[in-house]
């Protein structure tokens, strides 16, 4: 689960000026042919750079995104649930393998990113550092979170870098189910008992803000991208994105009887874009540089099972020695 | 045939089969390695999953719907080992319990496919089918962790050790023991339990690992007659804290 929206730094001039006018030509004429860039296939370090850290960060997200909702697995209520967030959350683990896997092809490995993370120099998506207090809210981020970042995944499994891309297009199948579950979840507590309605309600109203946040800033106060947007890095702009997920949700959750907390929210029919409340981006960027409700807790929980796995990793590290002695 | 003798069987496999399923789902997220996370998560989804089906053969038995059934008992109701029920320490107890416990859950449902119990007869063929792959995960993790480092080779053995005696509890006897043999409901924890010990004895003695005699060791019994450790009733209160908020709500 990804949402993107403040990953890139902005492009400099110089950063361009050593790489061969030719080859850089050459290559940006295939992406706008639309083919897809290979590990082996020449390019800038920019756009190396670039997307290193973007599937980098992504794959933080799944890993980090899989602490709010796995603290809910042992006391998902019921059989069907049981196993329908296990495996879910288990995806979630495996879309960061994949995704590390396509940013190891950039010359990064996994060990180096999963450092960067535990020092705080890698992101990932803000969204984790708040908390999932009940079980509504593991409901909020099944079905929300998850339909964001399929928005989200769905631009960029258009992109310009054939790994990332392949890795996308399987990761958007799987979370597919994930919005169905999450939504029946949903269904179930929007349209239960007066108990789970507030429980449902609560969670929308502490989730909304950050699920704004999600998109990233708006695209006036964001860094210019239109290099990367050319190079097909970044598919979309933050509002766009954001615009697209409230034409979809909205109605939909409007339509469960639940109250969306922003009275400014109403959709500019002639212009088709959504209208909403400032969600505090102050505190967005206060989160981001890691003062929000649970930055700490969750790199302190990283960091431990990183730790307590070390001498497994060093064990697996250790070659098979019976077969190497020749008998003559 | 003695459908008390059938249930009892049915509820400690069951019993079993969910609450190691909860103790392996508490390592989604938090694994050695990515792969591991996935593979344990995996497992406890199947574990619970296959939980779930004992369950709904109880059900047809009738004692109800499962998650009323599986969930809404006091600890003392409880017929699991007390293997599963410990909590998850390291990777490697946790590993080491999985090669105990899956060696016998594939053994046990291995001849539960000639149960006279026809329904449960077809379900064990599936189960089985799926076991063979825990195992299979159980025995690459063992050998591997238990040949390569001084380090993985002493935290692999410290755990064998502690563990060795639960897992012999898992054969505690049945008080219909007699009957369920002799009415080919299952073929008993003694056969079970010596079928096990030549099959998880020859992958040990490949690792530089000692398996504990298991004639010295005295087995942890009980579980299956409702006595358990005190983190039991702590895991039933968090399995179901949320469905007690509103107990008759759907979820």
């Amino acid at each position: 689960m990804y949402g993107g929206g403040t990953i890139f730094e902005k492009p400099e001039n110089k950063d361009l000026v050593n790489e061969d006018p030719v080859k850089l030509q050459e290559f940006e004429d295939r992406i706008e042919r639309g083919e897809k860039i290979e590990p082996s296939d020449w390019m800038p370090s920019l756009y190396r750079k670039q997307l290193i850290r973007m599937i980098e960060q992504h794959g933080h997200s799944e890993i980090i995104g899989a602490l709010p909702e796995g603290t809910w697995i042992t006391r998902a209520p019921g059989f069907r649930r049981k196993m329908a967030l296990i495996a879910k959350v288990q995806d979630e683990v495996g879309h960061a393998q994949l995704l590390y896997s396509a940013a190891e092809t950039l010359g990064k490995t996994r060990e180096e990113m999963i450092n960067d993370l535990l020092s705080g120099k890698s992101k990932y998506s803000n969204i984790f550092n708040y908390p999932a207090f009940t079980w509504a809210d593991s409901c909020f981020i099944s079905w929300l979170v998850d339909a964001g970042a399929i928005v989200n995944q769905l631009a960029n499994a258009r992109g310009s870098y054939g790994p990332y891309c392949r890795a996308l297009d399987r990761i958007c199948a799987e979370e597919s189910f994930h919005l169905k579950y999450g939504h029946h979840c949903v269904i179930y507590m929007a349209t239960g008992t007066d108990i789970q309605r507030k429980m449902m309600q609560e969670a929308l109203n502490r989730w909304w803000k950050p699920m704004m946040h999600f998109f990233g800033p708006p695209d006036k106060m964001s860094v210019h991208t239109e290099l990367l947007m050319k190079w097909k890095v970044k598919m979309a702009t933050n509002d766009d994105m954001r615009n697209q997920f409230l034409d979809m949700y909205v109605p939909k959750i409007l339509e469960l009887g639940l109250e969306i907390p922003d009275p400014e929210l109403r959709k500019d029919e002639e212009t088709g874009k959504w209208h909403y409340g400032d969600p505090d981006w102050d505190e967005f960027y206060r989160v981001i540089r890691g003062d929000g409700p649970c930055n700490a807790e969750r790199l302190e929980v990283r960091r431990i099972a990183e730790e307590r796995g070390q001498w497994v990793r060093e064990a697996l590290k250790k070659a098979e020695t019976a077969y190497v002695t020749p008998l003559a | 045939m003695n459908k008390t003798a059938l249930k009892e069987l049915l509820f400690k496999i069951a019993d079993d089969q969910l609450i190691l399923g909860h103790r392996n789902s508490e390592w989604t997220g938090l694994g050695p390695i990515l792969e591991e996370d996935i593979a344990f998560s995996s497992m406890a989804q199947d574990k619970i999953g296959h939980s779930y089906a004992m369950y709904q053969i109880l059900e047809e038995l009738g004692e109800g719907d499962p998650d009323q059934v599986a969930f809404f008992r006091k600890a003392e109701e409880f017929h699991n080992s007390q293997l599963v029920e410990l909590p998850i320490g390291e990777y490697s107890f946790s590993l080491i319990r999985h090669f105990l416990y899956d060696h016998s859950d594939f053994l046990r449902f291995d001849m539960l496919r000639n149960s006279s119990y026809e329904l449960l007869a077809q379900v064990s063929s599936k189960i089985r089918s799926e076991l063979k792959y825990h195992t299979m995960h159980a025995r690459t993790w063992v050998k591997k962790l238990g040949t390569a480092t001084d380090d993985s080779i002493s935290r692999l053995q410290n755990d064998l050790d502690a563990l060795m005696p639960y897992a012999l509890g898992l054969f505690e006897k049945s008080p219909y023991e007699e009957e369920i043999i002799s009415e080919n409901i299952f073929g008993g924890e003694e056969e079970l339990r010596s079928r096990w010990l030549e099959l998880i004895a020859p992958i040990i003695s490949k690792t530089e690992l000692v398996l504990p005699d298991p004639e010295g060791v005295e087995p942890v019994m009980g579980g299956r007659i409702g006595k358990h450790t005190e983190y039991l009733q702590p895991l039933i209160d968090e399995m179901t804290e949320v469905m007690r908020i509103d107990p008759d709500a759907e979820w």
